[in-house]
């Protein structure tokens, strides 16, 4: 990070934002050309990546969903995009009002929208910051406002990690926000990644490589690099599945991909002292 | 709606989910999904039945698929081709017309629907992104905007001086602070370069290390540097350089931080100037003077030669004990005004060194008589009386010159020389300056060596006693001898008295040494006295002025007499007029006493010093010594100096009036000792009879070996 926090950040419609490409993937119109170029080229060489991306959003809802299950009322969406549907306060104020959720994201694009977009809503924080400083985040006012850390806290990195390379250490990311967090608390993350034995098809390596040079470089991981973010805590079961076979809400929804899908989700309880 | 219609609905809903889902995401389990469609389906199917036929309900649906985020490019095509593939198929009326042209118009409404609200929802999602992208950009710049206002308020209120020049000097802006400073505005400022800042006194480090940072080779530096104010007055700082680069890393501006220390340096200035200087006169101090000394050597370069005259009042302490220290603090503080004013100009100091003490300091002297000249000045400055609370003061000062060429000297040894110099100036009777002697000082060096060295030669044995005949001239017989002392110096080799006597009487050694040698030379005549019986000589030993004034000589004598069995009359003691003579009563006493013990008394070298010849009869003297230098004018054997002769004669006619044996001493030649028979002088001394010489000399003698 060489800019100093107060910079104004990098607003250039003429380059491809993670948010907005996702936004495109998942239907929305919440993009611009730039975005959606890349979105349709990646789609028209791997048509199978619009379903990928909406199994991560999937398991965002249903991973809330059995958070709230268990009795958790606090969230922190770190790298939370654009607020398409089904975003985190919609699924979590539905089954409880005074649930709060704090989301955090370096796009200020994407700052600004969920700010107009919660106008009005005090449960609700948005967080301009680098995911990447667990301290900084910790410390903001936003998170003071609306998170009480003696209480379980469910901090949910979906579709995230895979944007910080190994020697940004996200292993160590996931650490500095884990020591912050009461027993009981949650981690859930989902992450693109495949097994050892998988053989990545030429259309995804394709579309990863215009992904990487268009938008951000990916690190993809394995299920041993997965597994270990979750250290320090219990894995909830099933553990580590892909992320289709997480707790699906029909047979159908795993089908076949459930084997070959290229990503890993769990959750993670954080253990008592 | 009969169950079989809402059985076939169910089925239908059920492949249009299949179609759909994966389309697009939609926040909703599958059975959600599921359900959603089929509620759509039956009021479809309502509306397909309804009476009257209305296509409102088929822009519902189509609206209702798009508020549910089934926006996908997709959804829609299956959609209508599976409304007109199955619906009626799985309804149970397939191939009826008046459904099928039904169906036909809500499938249009429906795709119209989905159109009007997909455009609707893309607008609005369109303008929240767009909205949201100027919100952000207001952020930013309202961000950017605070900072810059918090940069340019601690650049305004900093109480630092802040100054940005771009790489080619030209000044952009300062802040106030350093406006303040150096009392120009920022728009006087702006017309100078950077470098209309250099000023005389800057380090040459200040500028190269600039010229280093414009051209990028380095980021900042610090330096001490002084700035001229706009009113003519000048600024001590701390001054910080940086050097900021643009994206690429060339060279943009210089920011330069100053800060005034003016008041820290003129504070140290005080006290440095406290600490080098002298309270009382104001003059440099020791310290200072040691400095510029210093300075003198480690700058040869500059200067070759260089002077000192170190300078001591005469007879302060008088002054001060008797009129007061006021007074004489205020004498001194005079005396350092006149050193100052006549010793004025470059490369010129006037230091007080303590007490009554003053050092003068001349830089690139050309020799000797630069300093003196200086000195002269000063002696003459120094000679108008001084007028203090009532006195007319006169003082006078001794001055120690050294000059010389700096290389093979150091400051130490020429402010040792100066101070030797002085004294003697001291020595050789005050109010003078004495030049600094190379060879003088050896002189003094050697004997301050021999006065170090001789305590421990007498523990060595270094010291050894000659014997000297006395025969009376009569019939040449030998009658005494004198002990004269002798010293083998290891470094020096053999010493006569003259070198080293004077030097004992200073310190004191003379005392012991005495005692040895009258101890050495009783033992001998005790010898002689076992050996040749009546024959046997008495001894002649000296006794210095310090000797006979010690309290222990009768003692002494006495003891020495008895440890070697001695008769007292082969004892004989010579004293110098002056001892005798110019004496209390004490040493008097002790004369008597050694005399009542039956020991001669000699007055030495008789003639050369000034005798009360009235009080003289009145001595417990024996015996007189006519000096050497009255042998000159009876030497020649066809001629004599008759004052000399007469001089001889009145001498023995003297001591012959009063009783006392006379001894001529120095008698060279035969003449001599025929005149002196024949004037009727006692007893002859010198290298006519013997030199002196070991005892075994005096053995062979009264043996009547020679």
């Amino acid at each position: 990070m060489e800019r100093p926090n107060w910079a104004p950040g990098d607003i250039d419609l003429e380059r491809p934002s993670v948010a907005r490409v996702y936004d495109y993937w998942l239907g929305g119109a919440h993009n611009f050309a730039a975005d959606r170029a890349v979105g349709q080229k990646t789609l028209e060489i791997m048509p199978e990546l619009r379903g990928v991306v909406l199994n991560h959003r999937a398991f965002l809802r249903r991973a809330v969903r059995h958070l709230l299950g268990r009795g958790v009322r606090q969230f922190l969406d770190l790298g939370s995009g654009i607020p398409t549907v089904g975003n985190v306060h919609e699924i979590a104020q539905a089954a409880d009002p005074e649930a709060r959720i704090v989301y955090v994201d370096l796009d200020p694009v994407a700052v600004a929208h969920s700010l107009s977009l919660l106008g009005g809503n005090d449960h609700v924080s948005v967080l301009h910051a680098d995911v990447r400083d667990p301290a900084g985040v910790l410390a903001s006012d936003e998170v003071d406002k609306q998170l009480d850390f003696d209480e379980p806290v469910a901090v949910l990195m979906i579709a995230l990690l895979h944007f910080v390379p190994d020697e940004e250490d996200p292993w160590a990311v996931v650490g500095g926000y884990r020591d912050r967090l009461a027993p009981g608390s949650f981690l859930a993350v989902s992450h693109a990644g495949y097994d050892e034995t998988d053989v990545e098809t030429d259309a995804s390596v394709r579309a990863r490589r215009i992904y990487d040079r268009s938008v951000t470089r990916m690190t993809f991981r394995n299920r041993a690099e997965f597994t270990r973010l979750f250290d320090g805590f219990t894995l909830v079961e099933p553990g580590v599945v892909r992320v289709p076979a997480w707790h699906p809400e029909s047979p159908a929804d795993v089908e076949e991909s459930g084997e070959r899908f290229p990503g890993f989700a769990a959750l993670g309880r954080k253990a008592q002292r | 709606m009969s169950p079989a219609v809402l059985a076939g609905a169910e089925v239908f809903a059920r492949s249009w989910a299949t179609a759909v889902i994966g389309s697009s995401y939609v926040p909703m389990t599958r059975a959600e999904v599921a359900q959603h469609l089929q509620d759509l389906t039956e009021r479809l199917v309502e509306a397909l039945f309804a009476t009257p036929f209305r296509t409102a309900p088929g822009h519902e649906i189509g609206s209702r698929l798009v508020d549910a985020h089934f926006t996908g490019t997709d959804t829609l095509g299956r959609t209508v081709q599976l409304l007109g593939d199955d619906l009626l198929v799985e309804l149970g009326f397939p191939g009826d017309a008046r459904l099928t042209s039904r169906l036909a118009a809500l499938q249009g409404a429906l795709a119209a629907g989905y159109a009007r609200a997909l455009r609707e929802r893309t607008l609005a999602e369109q303008e929240a992104i767009r909205a949201a992208v100027l919100d952000a950009r207001d952020q930013a710049e309202s961000m950017l905007r605070a900072s810059e206002a918090r940069f340019r308020a601690m650049f305004t209120e900093a109480a630092i001086g802040i100054g940005i020049a771009a790489i080619d000097g030209r000044i952009l802006d300062v802040n106030q602070a350093l406006q303040d400073m150096l009392g120009f505005s920022v728009e006087e400022m702006r017309q100078y370069n950077v470098r209309d800042l250099m000023h005389p006194e800057d380090a040459g480090s200040v500028w190269r290390l600039y010229d280093q940072l414009i051209a990028g080779e380095c980021d900042h530096y610090r330096a001490e540097k002084r700035f001229h104010r706009a009113d003519g007055e000048q600024v001590w700082t701390h001054l910080t350089l940086s050097l900021v680069r643009d994206d690429h890393g060339e060279p943009q501006y210089q920011v330069a931080m100053i800060e005034d220390v003016t008041d820290r340096h003129l504070l140290q200035n005080r006290l440095r100037y406290q600490a080098l200087h002298d309270p009382l006169t104001g003059l440099p101090n020791r310290a200072l003077f040691l400095e510029r000394l210093g300075r003198v050597f480690n700058n040869r370069a500059k200067h070759v030669r260089a002077g000192l005259c170190y300078l001591d009042l005469d007879g302060f302490k008088v002054i001060n004990d008797s009129l007061g220290h006021d007074t004489g603090d205020q004498l001194l503080v005079e005396v350092g005004r006149r050193l100052d004013h006549s010793v004025s100009g470059e490369g010129k100091l006037v230091a007080r060194m303590g007490g009554d003490e003053f050092v003068i300091l001349v830089e690139g002297s050309s020799g000797e008589q630069d300093i003196v000249d200086v000195a002269d000045r000063v002696l003459t400055e120094l000679e108008a009386p001084i007028r203090i609370a009532g006195h007319e003061l006169s003082v006078s000062a001794s001055i120690g010159i050294v000059e010389r060429q700096l290389s093979g000297t150091t400051s130490a040894d020429m402010m040792r020389d100066a101070d030797i110099t002085l004294y003697w100036a001291k020595a050789d009777g005050k109010a003078r300056w004495a030049l600094y002697d190379p060879e003088r000082n050896a002189r003094e060096v050697a004997r301050f060596t021999l006065s170090a060295t001789m305590p421990r030669a007498l523990e060595r044995g270094e010291f050894y006693v000659e014997y000297q005949p006395l025969v009376r001239l009569e019939d040449s017989t030998v009658t005494g001898v004198e002990a004269l002392v002798r010293w083998q110096h290891p470094e020096f080799g053999r010493l006569a008295p003259d070198r080293f006597i004077e030097l004992a009487e200073e310190t004191g050694l003379i005392v012991p040494l005495g005692r040895w040698v009258l101890r050495k030379a009783c033992e001998e005549a005790r010898r002689w006295l076992e050996e040749f019986g009546d024959a046997a000589p008495f001894v002649s030993v000296n006794l210095a002025v310090r000797q006979s004034r010690d309290p222990e000589l009768v003692r002494d004598v006495k003891r020495i007499l008895d440890e070697c069995a001695l008769p007292p009359h082969h004892l004989q003691l010579e004293l110098t007029e002056s001892a005798i003579m110019g004496t209390a009563d004490e040493p008097l006493e002790a004369l008597r006493a050694l005399c009542d013990m039956g020991v001669r008394i000699a007055i030495d070298d008789f003639g050369t010093g000034y005798s009360n010849l009235a009080y003289l009869k009145h001595l417990p003297v024996h015996e007189l010594k006519i000096a050497g230098s009255f042998m000159e004018g009876l030497r020649a054997e066809n001629e004599e100096d008759p004052v000399d002769a007469q001089i001889v004669a009145t001498l023995v006619q003297l001591a012959h009036a009063l009783s006392l044996g006379v001894t001529a001493e120095g008698v060279e030649t035969p003449a001599q000792a025929a005149r002196l028979l024949r004037l009727g002088c006692d007893t002859g001394q010198g290298w006519f009879f013997a030199r002196p010489g070991p005892p075994e000399n005096i053995d062979s003698l009264l043996r009547g070996d020679l």
